[in-house]
């Protein structure tokens, strides 16, 4: 094994001038702009937004801020967290959506002059909630499938690269025939039974009544002046009672046609608050001041029915006051009211809950993954300028900005393991974001190691790829959701499932450099022998580390399974799928160490161990049974296909023979690669 | 040839094609879940010497396949043969060795669960006291009649004993029973009300035969279902036959009594339901030899030297989200007079009780909501486990992955003193 020093870098030219230049313009370039996310508060032109969007609420069985509502809500809803207000019009105009008409396009990506005005998600929340007239107006709802939009009579909408984007006021006309189709689809016993249409039809169903309970969180959607509203219920509702009581202290027994008589102007209130309560709204009426902070949080709608009895709780007076200044346009009112309330709730004893509200709205706008994205595509590209022509700067920055993008990504995950108060992992969103954390760290010790770009390669492509994947797992909405009773231990999350999830990540990893050496040594000259055994070398010991991982990871969440249901193997899908790992992985290095497999062998054996992770991290999920079962995703699937597909084909290509191979079609047949086994460099450790 | 036999048994290629094999019949097995149900596909593919052809997306593959068993036994003999034959006591061995020796304790105590483990199910109302459980899915046909003023004499019949045309003599039942029938699933009872003429002849005229139809169902495998058995039987007594009786599972078996009162209180309005369900649980009974027997089929019963009592259940669910469990468990008395205990303990999900050789899971429950709408009391479900062999996983476990940790820390040594040297 030649020494570090020893490879490609002493070639390298010297670097100096404008390439240190562009180098540390990189790194700094994004170093700054991470920093001044970080670092750069929001500053509010108008109204006290970014105070509203750290106001803690309870949705989803969790205290969350409004910001985490809105963001998630337009998700699921928009399936993007803004709203843009402008556009392209007909013959490229350019202005805000209800000055243009007929065709409709956001911004294009080469309209680099424009910057259309934009809702951020707690801006949009803010007027869903308090001003719903101005919310219906907004370009929110995706709709796809054009037999939908058909169905629905609806023209083109906004357009953004083939998505539509609707107004509510398009869609309430059509309600009917849109309720026609959500019957007919409910009724469908096996939801894969549903067509594409079909699930259209329940997407828009989904987001509809989302939008219904945001419009209803507050304060009724059609009520105009709240406050006055709240004054003349709890008015009447004190007449009545006086009435009664009246009558009754006469000795007038009263019928029950009189009683109902007395009490119809207190129940057409009651009727409103009862139809918002049952949206299931948000729980935005904290608790009062004593008592278990978790448990006693109330529906607006419930509160205003029980108020004739027990009183109204202050907040829905506040934020009926709020929306009433917010909708006439005066914003010192607004902020006044809004700081008021704060520090009534945090009097109150809510200060927990208002600091959890702002970290959590402050790591929702670090947008931690994201930015790490970025920062490891751009190592990605730099290490591949570095292998073009070996300039070892190129390397190093690469080294730099990948030890940035991981510092982010790091930030973001345990930001967010303090957020939960629990282990890395607790979904399939945040396995994810762990299993390229795991890839990050191996693919940087490697590098240390080796220092010839692998290992960075590795790290950034890893980590980016499953970022992705992350990215794209978040649009089904709360990432943060709570934990069902079963799964709810810390101790078994920390240890089996961090295990197996780094076992995943490790088998990744064999898989990865095994496609460097496949794609390098066919396509470059760059695969030298040195290169191609060192490579080898690393899949195996990975392989290694992949077999303790996934071994311990499988047994611990047996004896999880025993602790929880009394049986330590039930055959269930996801426990096979991670047996199907162990065995392979098993099955890898023994194959290796009877000298049935050689360097290209194990290269190849290794690149199946990325379908077999695929197939037990995803795969299992779509058969949709199971105690692991998360539902059949439909668009995940294809995307787990085509990934395998492409495995395949590196296999296939990893089969062709020597001449065929760029960086081999020189060595004399039988030597070189081939006849270099690592059989040779380690006999027979079993 | 015993030679070529031995050379082969104790090779890394065998191992290579075993572990290949295993990988095939896990991933088959799996996906053929979708189709056969959980519980089908474990037997078929892996509780099995050989799989006869197996589903695969829907389709019939008509492909036999080496089981379960098979497979284990074989990496078992194959793993215990490479060792007798390789063994070499070296440091540089210690990780492999211990490696090898957890995979095998695993194993074995994975075939050991197998054949000792005992699942039963604790089920009571809050302020109810066990001193059994039931089994989840065998039934067993008791007679009972009092011994004495203060005891009752219990004779317990197992269903497997129960097949068409089988006469059981027992020495303290003074008539001999011939299994007529026996259905092991079958539908909901039918009421046959009492002006309805076009319902056809009852099965008998005896007890609930007389009130109910029953009929036979096709034994079911999926998760959620539940095969609930019926049994026609006649009574021989040496005096001649008193006639023919039905013993449906569906009477002392709790869960399944409930739900048919819960379904005919949505279907017949209250009054008629309670009056159905008084009429389907009135307890048969047969007189032979001046003594009255009562008779039913229930669920199997396995009897514990100490007494459960469930004192309180707690079910949360998260702020909001009333599908979405947080918590729930049962709070318990253990009285045990033999060992002078009696004691409270919590038993909840990820926190069960270990006592006496059993262990007690919070499995299901009815909470205090749920229960106030069905108009019963909170009611709780313990899983009790009987596992002589649930400690081998732990130890093999740690075994294993210290033999692993030992073996590439070993490596990793001399990859790194290597590098140094270079």
């Amino acid at each position: 094994m030649s020494k570090p020093k020893n490879n490609p870098a002493p070639s390298a030219p010297k670097e100096r001038g404008w390439r240190v230049w562009v180098a540390w313009f990189l790194v700094l370039l994004f170093a700054g702009e991470i920093a001044a996310a970080l670092l750069i508060p929001r500053k509010d032109k108008t109204f006290a937004v970014s105070q509203f969007a750290t106001l803690p609420l309870t949705f989803n069985g969790r205290v969350q801020p409004m910001d985490s509502l809105a963001r998630n809500s337009l998700l699921q809803i928009r399936g993007i967290t803004e709203v843009p207000l402008e556009g392209n019009g007909v013959g490229g105009k350019w202005g805000k959506w209800e000055e243009l008409g007929g065709e409709l396009t956001e911004r294009k990506w080469y309209q680099f002059d424009k910057r259309p005005k934009k809702l951020k998600p707690s801006d949009w929340l803010l007027e869903t909630m308090l001003n719903q007239r101005q919310a219906d107006e907004r370009y929110i709802f995706v709709i796809n499938h054009p037999d939908l939009r058909g169905l629905l009579k609806l023209d083109a909408g906004v357009e953004k690269s083939g998505l539509h984007f609707y107004r509510f006021s398009d869609l309430q006309p059509r309600l009917k025939e849109l309720q026609t189709e959500i019957t007919r689809v409910s009724q469908l016993r096996d939801e894969s039974l549903r067509t594409p249409f079909d699930r259209a039809v329940m997407q828009l169903h989904n987001a509809w009544i989302l939008f219904m309970r945001l419009k209803n969180t507050l304060q009724p959607e059609d009520s105009t002046d709240f406050a006055q509203e709240l004054d003349d219920y709890l008015a009447g509702a004190a007449a009545a009672r006086a009435e009664v009581q009246a009558r009754q202290a006469k000795g007038e027994q009263l019928s029950d046609d009189e009683l109902e008589k007395i009490l119809a102007p207190v129940r057409r209130f009651a009727g409103r608050y009862d139809a918002m309560a049952r949206m299931e709204t948000p729980l935005v009426i904290p608790p009062e001041a004593h008592g278990d902070h978790q448990h006693n949080w109330q529906r607006t709608g419930d509160v205003l029915i029980e108020a004739p009895r027990h009183g109204l709780p202050e907040t829905v007076r506040t934020y009926a006051a709020l929306g009433n200044a917010y909708r006439a346009g005066d914003a010192p009112k607004f902020n006044q009211l809004l700081a008021g309330y704060r520090a009534t709730i945090a009097e109150a004893g809510l200060v927990k809950e208002l600091k959890k509200g702002a970290n959590e709205e402050f790591f929702n706008r670090m947008l931690a993954f994201k930015r790490s994205m970025y920062v490891y595509v751009t190592a990605f590209l730099l290490v591949l300028l570095y292998w073009a022509n070996l300039t070892e700067i190129w390397r190093r920055t690469a080294w730099r900005l990948v030890l940035l993008g991981f510092a982010v990504h790091t930030a973001g995950l345990v930001f967010r393991m303090v957020l939960e108060g629990r282990p890395p992992v607790t979904n399939l969103y945040s396995s994810a974001i762990f299993i390229g954390w795991g890839a990050v760290v191996l693919g940087l010790v490697l590098e240390k190691f080796y220092r010839d770009g692998i290992g960075l390669v590795v790290a950034s492509c890893v980590g980016f790829l499953t970022l992705i994947v992350a990215h794209n797992l978040a649009q089904g909405g709360d990432t943060m959701e709570m934990m069902r009773a079963v799964l709810d231990t810390n101790f078994w999350l920390a240890t089996h499932v961090v295990v197996i999830t780094l076992g995943y990540a490790s088998t990744f990893v064999a898989g990865f450099l095994a496609i460097v050496y496949i794609l390098r040594g066919l396509f470059t000259k760059t695969l030298s022998e040195a290169t191609a055994k060192g490579l080898a070398r690393m899949v195996y010991a990975i392989a290694c580390f992949a077999t303790l991982f996934s071994f311990v990871g499988t047994v611990l969440g047996g004896i999880w399974a025993d602790q929880s249901w009394g049986r330590f193997w039930g055959w269930d899908p996801k426990e096979n799928g991670a047996l199907i790992i162990v065995l392979w992985n098993a099955l890898v290095l023994h194959a290796r160490w009877g000298g049935w497999v050689r360097e290209r062998g194990l290269i190849n054996l290794a690149i199946v161990g990325n379908i077999v992770t695929s197939w037990s991290w995803f795969g299992v999920n779509m058969l949709g049974i199971g105690l692991h079962s998360y539902g059949f995703m439909d668009a995940a699937f294809k995307w787990l296909m085509a990934f395998v597909i492409s495995q395949l084909v590196l296999i296939a290509l990893g089969l062709l023979p020597n001449r065929y191979w760029a960086s081999f079609r020189n060595l004399p047949p039988g030597g070189g690669n081939g006849a270099a086994s690592l059989a040779t460099g380690k006999p027979k450790t079993a | 040839m015993t030679n070529k036999l031995w050379k082969l048994l104790t090779s890394l290629r065998l191992t290579v094609v075993l572990l290949a094999f295993s990988i095939v019949l896990v991933f088959i097995g799996t996906v053929a879940q979708a189709d056969e149900g959980l519980y089908q596909a474990q037997a078929r593919y892996f509780k099995h010497w050989f799989v006869n052809g197996f589903t695969f997306f829907g389709h019939k593959v008509p492909v036999p396949l080496p089981g379960g068993y098979l497979l284990g036994t074989l990496l078992l003999v194959n793993l215990t043969a490479a060792h007798i034959s390789r063994f070499q006591w070296t440091w540089k061995k210690l990780g492999i060795h211990l490696t090898h020796l957890g995979v095998i304790l695993l194993l074995v105590g994975q075939l050991a669960t197998d054949l000792l483990s005992r699942e039963t199910q604790m089920r009571f109302a809050e302020g109810e006291t066990r001193a059994w459980s039931e089994s989840g899915m065998d039934y067993e046909l008791i007679f009972v009649t009092d011994a004495d003023a203060d005891n009752e004499e219990v004779v317990a019949i197992p269903q497997k004993l129960l097949a068409p045309g089988a006469e059981l003599k027992h020495e303290k039942l003074p008539f001999t029973v011939r299994v007529k029938e026996f259905w092991p699933n079958s539908t909901r009872p039918e009421f046959r009300a009492p002006m309805m003429q076009s319902q056809g002849a009852p099965l008998t005229t005896n007890g609930v035969g007389a009130s109910f139809n029953f009929r036979p169902e096709k034994v079911t495998h999926a998760m959620d279902d539940k095969n609930v058995p019926v049994a026609i039987l006649e009574i021989i007594t040496p005096g001649g036959s008193p006639g023919t009786w039905v013993a449906p599972g569906w009477v002392d078996d709790e869960p399944m009594s409930s739900f048919l009162r819960r379904v005919w209180r949505q279907d017949f309005g209250k009054q008629l339901a309670d009056n159905m369900a008084a009429k389907l649980t009135r307890p048969q009974t047969i007189e032979a030899s001046g003594k009255r027997f009562t008779f039913s089929l229930r669920p199997a019963r396995t009897y514990t030297p100490f007494t459960v009592t469930l004192l309180k259940t707690t079910h949360t669910t998260y702020p909001g989200r009333p599908d979405l469990p947080k918590d729930f468990r049962s709070r318990v008395r253990i009285q045990n007079p033999a060992k002078g205990e009696d004691r409270e303990v919590e038993i909840f999900m990820n926190n069960p009780l270990r006592y006496a050789g059993l262990t007690f899971f919070q499995y299901q429950m009815v909470g205090e909501e749920m229960a106030a709408q069905r108009g019963e009391k909170p009611s709780s479900v313990l899983q009790v486990v009987r596992n002589p062999g649930w400690i081998t996983p732990y130890a093999g476990c740690i075994i294993v992955g210290v033999g692993m940790v030992i073996q590439f820390m070993i490596h990793l040594v001399g990859f790194v003193q290597k590098r140094k040297t270079a």
